[in-house]
């Protein structure tokens, strides 16, 4: 047996598991750091045009004439264009799923029609022989406006006073309502009950590289090949194809590098289906890339919530159950295709996640705003679910006087107890959270900084230790999207083949947006078929090459792409023993693939180099029996599908220093601990778990989108609007507890979102932790220090 | 975000300068680190650019009898790495580290920093509670402004069209004095919330108002927090109110008045 076909993720194995677990620089960093990437505004096509768009100044108003007149007369314009020729070219949409049971939002336009719904949607596109030109004629187009009343605060939405959309009567979007019964009965026999509402702040993810897209028609073959900045290049030619009318095969989304994403490149964008159409209609290539204010305006923001929770517990601190109230507030369209009403559904499903209770009982409205849209960002509902269960949770443990890692111990579901259904539904396979606990105290000496904290007190030096205990969803079963009628793949396939001179090249329709995806492909093929990492030469990000498939979203890059890989893999080795076989003669049973090389299974004797091997299948198969065909080329997919989900579970822990004169808060040290299956690559392991943390941070203390009460955006810069940097940032400690799933042959659970989910909470347990001597608390993210002040009461 | 179009010239003698900046719609440019931002952002939209980038003579630091002198085309991280500004001017070289960022550093310069007169920005400042001399010149004529008198309003300053500040002297500091920079960002390198540009009995506001905002306190500490009380009313930023501000303002008061540090 070879090394890579013993089982990976063997309990306590001491086997090699070749690259498998070993941190490997990837194979993309250098071609990067030398300048070297290709995105989309590196190409340059033949007769390419630029198109930019004129975006809504009012967040809800009537577009009462539109002129273009001037524009037009400008050299180097070569059109300019309204919501209704646009539409010519491009059907509407609407952001609905089946499984969301009464989800509504109206059609929407790639360029809006008659109405503005936010201040930034765009009404007008200029498309010119340059970028600056069309800037230039953007100032000389007019538009008269009716402003509209503006729905802006999600508990006015709520109320509906003022509608929104005049086809609907209320302002609602999604509601759910989930309740496992016995909830009242719960609290009323409750020795405690906790409640507190926590506010959200509405962000953004703020990608290096801005949202860009050139698309190129080409009526001779009524043909569109789209180089996009995207995740999900599989979605989008599907896209492409049912709303510009163009044969799916006939699409092709070519996604090279892609700056960052988090999210924010896995929605259909209507500027970008504008772009599209425009290309069809223009019968030449045409870019677009959002300036960077563009993209605070524009790309999808997240969050927002209001949400009461209120527990129930005993004088011994046994959760009894959770009450959850929440609010959140999505713009004036559910984004197209995957809603905007999953975050909210998340936040139902994960709340109180990690704990045993079993009474549970919860409230979800999701409403239409005038602001820009919001949808699916890093950690998707999760950081607000674990902010709100872990913020009550504290709160619970000091009203009993218990102290907080002892009241989680006490409740988080035991490490035996799995298979387990949750009380809101979700089933878990195995789950490690008091293992998690356990490291994380230790690794962070909790007893030792406690005392420390004690100590400080008394010189007037205010510290804080927050915990943040956490489930997180990744590798979405076709339950996520697919059976609400999205065409969105929930499996994925990786084609690998064996190359005259003994190279494998991997084809993946999981995507890299940075993250180092092609890097842990390469290892697991290297290991699967028996090669050494330089042989194997990864393409991912092209629907003209790649197997089908769905793309980076939900953590599922690992898991779901990486086991497609390890699949293909295996078979490809076999299929190389199986040729190995007919050049020896002899049984295929007693060869092994080691280095390169065919071995003897036995003696590790070296018997035939992958090279000649590939010479002989590919240029000299005459050798080969007459019956005999080599296959060099395999490809395997891979859906999981035993359980809804594979969730991750982890603890973090936050300490900071709050400075009481001013209201800042100093990061000291952030822990992590995670167990996200198998490690395939511990590097880039806690690189995901450091750069999620630090985009948790970000929610915590810094990232907010400010909107005026009439629905201007305030601070969509990157002066104003503040993004975490590297300063600012904790020492963020990570380890690792490894329960594979035994869904899968990798083992691989998933890691891109545990980061994001659940540093808000910890920061904010912490900074509570630090002011509870002063009786002071917040419970509206970011803390500011103008919060902070406020709730010490200095201001 | 493209800039709107523009011409270029780049003159390498003052003369040269002068001559082109006497069309009314031409901007002077420097390290661009403000400039060029606003063009892109189409917030500003000058017909001529000129290049000052060429000129003899303005990337000196000199150390002359009383002052330091300054050319305007000293960038920041020159300024930071300068001993002879950390032995002499020991205010500026305490402030430097917090302008904006390390690539910033490297192109912006004091002298487009203190045209610019951006009242959150840590130069004017500085300048002010150092009683700075600015020196002018136009095609035909050279001013030196203290530096009191140099800043106006909110991004306006004496400087007239056609001239171009040229250097700025700063005194060299005495072993007596005392100098204190402070400032409250939430993030490093960012425009600050509220700073302090403290010399001897000079107590200089940044983000305070339309411009730095100078108290004079002596002694008694008490005092000076209600003067500053009665007499700071800094505008509201997307994040913290007036009041914030001034409690920030309080903190940071006491804060120099309980710092230990000299100029030497």
């Amino acid at each position: 047996m070879g090394k890579a076909e013993l089982p990976l993720h063997a309990p306590g194995t001491k086997v090699d598991r070749g690259y498998i677990g070993q941190s490997v620089p990837r194979p993309n960093a250098k071609r990067l750091l030398q300048g070297r990437g290709t995105y989309v505004d590196d190409l340059k096509l033949p007769r390419l045009a630029h198109v930019v768009f004129y975006r809504s100044p009012h967040a809800h108003a009537k577009i009462k004439r539109l002129e273009f007149s001037a524009a037009l007369k400008l050299t180097g314009v070569i059109g300019v264009f309204s919501g209704k020729d646009v539409a010519e070219y491009c059907t509407p949409w609407v952001g609905v799923l089946a499984h969301l049971k009464g989800i509504k939002s109206p059609p929407q336009h790639a360029v809006a029609i008659d109405r503005a719904c936010w201040q930034g949607e765009a009404v007008a596109a200029v498309v010119a022989e340059t970028r600056a030109r069309a800037e230039d004629a953007l100032a000389l187009i007019e538009v008269e406006w009716e402003e509209l009343p503006a729905v802006i605060d999600m508990e006015d939405s709520l109320a509906g006073k003022k509608i929104i959309h005049n086809e609907f009567s209320d302002n609602i979007c999604f509601r759910r309502e989930h309740d496992t019964g016995g909830v009242d009965e719960a609290f009323a026999a409750a020795d405690v009950v906790v409640e507190e509402t926590f506010d959200f702040g509405r962000h953004t993810g703020v990608c290096l590289e801005m949202r860009s897209i050139l698309a190129d028609y080409n009526a001779a073959e009524h043909s569109l090949t789209v180089y996009h900045s995207t995740q999900a290049p599989h979605m989008m030619q599907d896209i492409f194809s049912r709303h510009l009318g163009i044969p799916e095969a006939s699409v092709r989304v070519i996604a090279r590098d892609v700056g960052g994403s988090f999210g924010i490149k896995v929605h259909v964008y209507p500027d970008e289906m504008a772009t599209a159409a425009l290309s069809v209609m223009l019968r030449r290539p045409v870019k677009f890339v959002a300036d960077r204010l563009e993209s605070f305006a524009t790309d999808i923001h997240a969050r927002e919530h209001k949400a009461k929770v209120r527990l129930a517990c005993t004088k011994a601190g046994e959760i009894l159950a959770f009450d959850l109230d929440d609010l959140t507030g999505i713009g004036p369209y559910s984004v197209y295709p995957r809603t905007s009403g999953i975050e909210g559904n998340q936040v139902v499903n994960l709340t109180g996640g990690p704990y045993k209770h079993q009474k549970y009982r919860a409230k979800l409205n999701v409403v239409f705003t005038n602001k820009n849209v919001t949808c699916q960002y890093r950690a998707v509902g999760h950081p607000i679910a674990v902010a709100l269960t872990e913020g009550i949770v504290d709160k619970a443990a000091a009203k009993i006087g218990m102290d907080p890692a002892e009241f989680r111990r006490k409740n988080l579901i035991p490490d035996d107890a799995y298979p387990y259904t949750f009380p809101s539904g979700v089933k878990f396979e195995k789950l490690s959270h008091h293992k998690c606990l356990d490291l994380l105290l230790e690794k962070m000496q909790y007893e030792q900084i406690r005392l420390e904290q004690i100590q400080l007190r008394k010189k007037g030096i205010y510290r804080g230790i927050g915990l943040a205990a956490m489930i997180e969803v990744t590798n979405p079963s076709p339950a996520f999207y697919g059976v609400g009628g999205a065409r969105i793949s929930a499996q994925d396939g990786a084609t690998l083949r064996l190359e005259p001179t003994g190279m494998v090249t991997v084809m993946c329709s999981v995507t890299e947006q940075g993250q180092g995806t092609e890097g842990i492909f390469a290892q697991i093929a290297a290991s699967a078929v028996g090669v050494s990492l330089e042989k194997i030469k990864v393409i991912t990000g092209d629907t003209g090459v790649t197997p089908y498939g769905g793309g980076t979203w939900a953590s599922r890059g690992a898991g779901i792409g990486g086991e497609a890989v390890l699949l293909s893999g295996r078979a490809l080795r076999a299929n190389i023993l199986e040729i190995a076989s007919k050049i020896l003669n002899v049984d295929k049973d007693t060869l092994d693939i080691e280095s390169n090389t065919v071995v003897s299974k036995l003696t590790q004797e070296k018997k035939l180099l992958l090279e000649e091997l590939g010479r002989v299948a590919y240029f000299r198969p005459d050798t080969l029996p007459m019956d005999f065909q080599a296959e060099l080329t395999v490809t395997r997919h891979y859906t999981p599908r035993q359980y809804g989900f594979t969730f991750t579970n982890g603890i973090q822990a936050s300490l900071v220093e709050v400075d009481t004169d001013t209201g800042f808060v100093k990061l000291l040290k952030h822990w992590c601990v995670e167990d996200s299956g198998t490690v395939i690559n511990p590097m880039l392991v806690d690189e995901q778990l450091r750069g999620g943390v630090v985009q948790g941070i970000g929610a915590a203390l810094f990232e907010e989108c400010l909107y005026s009460p009439e629905g201007q955006l305030l601070n969509g810069n990157m002066a104003d609007y503040l993004v975490p940097m590297s300063g600012e940032m904790p020492d963020i400690i990570c380890a690792h507890v490894e329960t594979p799933t035994m869904q899968s042959q990798l083992g691989a659970k998933g890691v891109g979102e545990a980061g994001t989910a659940g540093a808000p909470g910890a920061v904010m347990n912490a900074i509570n932790d630090a002011l509870a001597p002063l009786n002071a608390r917040v419970t509206a993210m970011p803390f500011t220090p103008e919060r902070i002040l406020k709730a010490l009461g200095r201001v | 975000m493209k800039a709107p179009a523009f011409a270029y010239a780049k003159p390498s003698s003052l003369a040269a300068a002068f001559d082109l900046l006497a069309n009314p719609d031409a901007k002077a440019l420097a390290g661009g680190q403000s400039l060029i931002p606003s063009l892109n952002m189409r917030l500003s939209s000058p017909e001529l650019l000129v290049d000052i980038t060429g000129l003899p003579g303005l990337a000196e630091i000199k150390v002359l009898d009383d002052v330091v002198r300054i050319g305007a085309l000293v960038t920041h991280a020159r300024l930071e790495q300068s001993p002879e500004i950390k032995k002499h001017v020991p205010l500026l070289a305490q402030a430097v580290p917090h302008v904006a960022h390390a690539a910033i550093r490297n192109r912006g310069t004091i002298g487009g920093s203190l045209a610019l007169a951006d009242p959150a920005a840590e130069y004017p400042a500085c300048a002010v509670a150092l009683d700075a001399v600015f020196i002018i010149k136009n095609k035909t004529a050279e001013r030196r402004v203290k530096a009191e008198q140099f800043f106006k309003g909110l991004f306006e300053t004496d400087l007239k069209p056609g001239e171009l500040l040229i250097a700025v002297e700063f005194p060299i500091a005495a072993k007596s004095d005392r100098a204190v920079f402070l400032e409250l960002t939430r993030r490093h390198g960012d425009y600050a919330i509220i700073g302090l540009a403290m010399h001897n009995e000079r107590f200089v506001f940044l983000g305070a108002g339309d411009r730095p905002k100078l108290f004079l306190f002596q002694k008694d500490l008490q005092k000076a927090k209600e003067g500053l009380k009665a007499g700071l009313n800094p505008p509201a930023d997307l994040y913290n109110s007036s009041a914030t501000k001034r409690h920030l303002a309080g903190v940071l008061l006491e804060r120099a008045w309980n710092t230990n540090t000299t100029s030497r």
